[in-house]
């Protein structure tokens, strides 16, 4: 996995299916990228859920949640509509897996994204990293811990 | 992620048992949900088994995004509990889990037997929301990870309401 203090490589995914989504545009926010193996399956589900759910909470820190998987921008769509989501699923789609491969968050035999989560600053820079194992569903705590840290030591 | 109770148990907390249990569990539960609906017997089971050995308390944790009704359930149970009815409330929302809208938990609150219009009016109140998205956010910074979410004496369950009944089963005897 990218290592916390380097440069974040910028990306360009397709958030919705007209429309992309880079890393650069976000240029005044944190950004949290999701990592999660496939819509629909269930701990990918529930975890997605608790990230929705503490959108009042990301608001606060000023992050942007981005859910990001090798399913395609159609199915995303009908992902986030059937449960609800607030927040963008970027489709990892074509090439395969290539960002989540930048992040080396991708699991060549699954042919999947492997379930991370990575904070990166308003430079743009890694600031906390989390590989959780595949079967478990992480929560938000790591996360938000990892984002009020970064705000106090910014001010 | 090992993950523990960032906000401890207090008075604000609705609290069934023993004040000097040495098992404390925590659920955050949301009343929509249907393995919360599940865990409520058998967390009914382990009460009635272990007793005052257990302490229990309920948080409430309703996952609004994809249960519309959860809200509104946790808010009955709240308004309940100002007249002393909390833990009445709570069962019988966890036992009419499919008559959760507005109509369904104003049958309830009759059946209870509350003053229905304060009951009303305590629904509305800005005090029991903010009750309620206090133990949304500190359910979330303790690992609250889905529902239902138990915490052992601080320590996070990563199990289900089955797999802490077996716990118990195995290390209290």
């Amino acid at each position: 996995m990218i290592k916390r203090g380097e440069q974040a490589p910028d990306f360009e995914l397709f958030a919705t299916p007209d429309q992309k989504i880079s890393l650069s545009e976000l240029a005044d926010r944190n950004v949290v990228l999701v990592f999660y193996p496939a819509d629909w399956s269930p701990v990918c589900s529930d975890e997605l859920t608790i990230f929705n759910q503490a959108h009042k909470l990301f608001d606060k820190y000023d992050a942007t949640v981005l859910g990001i998987s090798v399913d395609s921008r159609w199915c995303h769509m009908s992902f986030a509509k059937d449960r609800n989501y607030h927040f963008p699923l970027l489709a990892d789609f074509h090439p395969k897996g290539a960002v989540s491969k930048l992040f080396d968050v991708y699991d060549e035999v699954e042919g999947e994204s492997k379930r991370a989560i990575i904070l990166i600053d308003k430079n743009k820079k890694i600031n906390w990293t989390y590989l959780s194992p595949t079967a478990i569903n992480p929560g938000v705590d790591g996360i938000l811990e990892a984002l009020e840290k970064l705000t106090n030591e910014k001010s | 992620m090992s993950s523990h109770l960032k906000n401890p148990v207090n008075e604000t907390d609705h609290i069934q048992g023993s004040s000097n249990a040495s098992i404390e569990i925590v659920e955050y539960g949301d009343y929509q949900c249907s393995y919360c609906g599940e865990a409520y017997p058998i967390i009914k089971r382990i009460q009635a088994k272990f007793g005052d050995q257990i302490k229990f308390v309920f948080r409430n944790f309703p996952l609004t995004e994809i249960h519309p009704y959860a809200y509104d359930a946790a808010l009955a149970a709240e308004a309940a509990g100002l007249q002393g009815k909390f833990w009445e409330m709570h069962d019988l929302l966890f036992e009419h889990q499919n008559a959760l809208d507005k109509h369904g938990i104003m049958k309830l609150a009759e059946r209870l037997d509350v003053d229905i219009q304060l009951f009303e009016e305590d629904m509305q109140s800005a005090v029991l929301q903010k009750r309620i998205d206090d133990s949304l956010e500190s359910g979330m910074l303790s690992g609250v990870n889905g529902t239902p979410s138990f915490f052992i004496n601080g320590g996070k369950f990563n199990g289900g309401a089955q797999d802490l009944s077996d716990l118990l089963d195995e290390s209290v005897e």
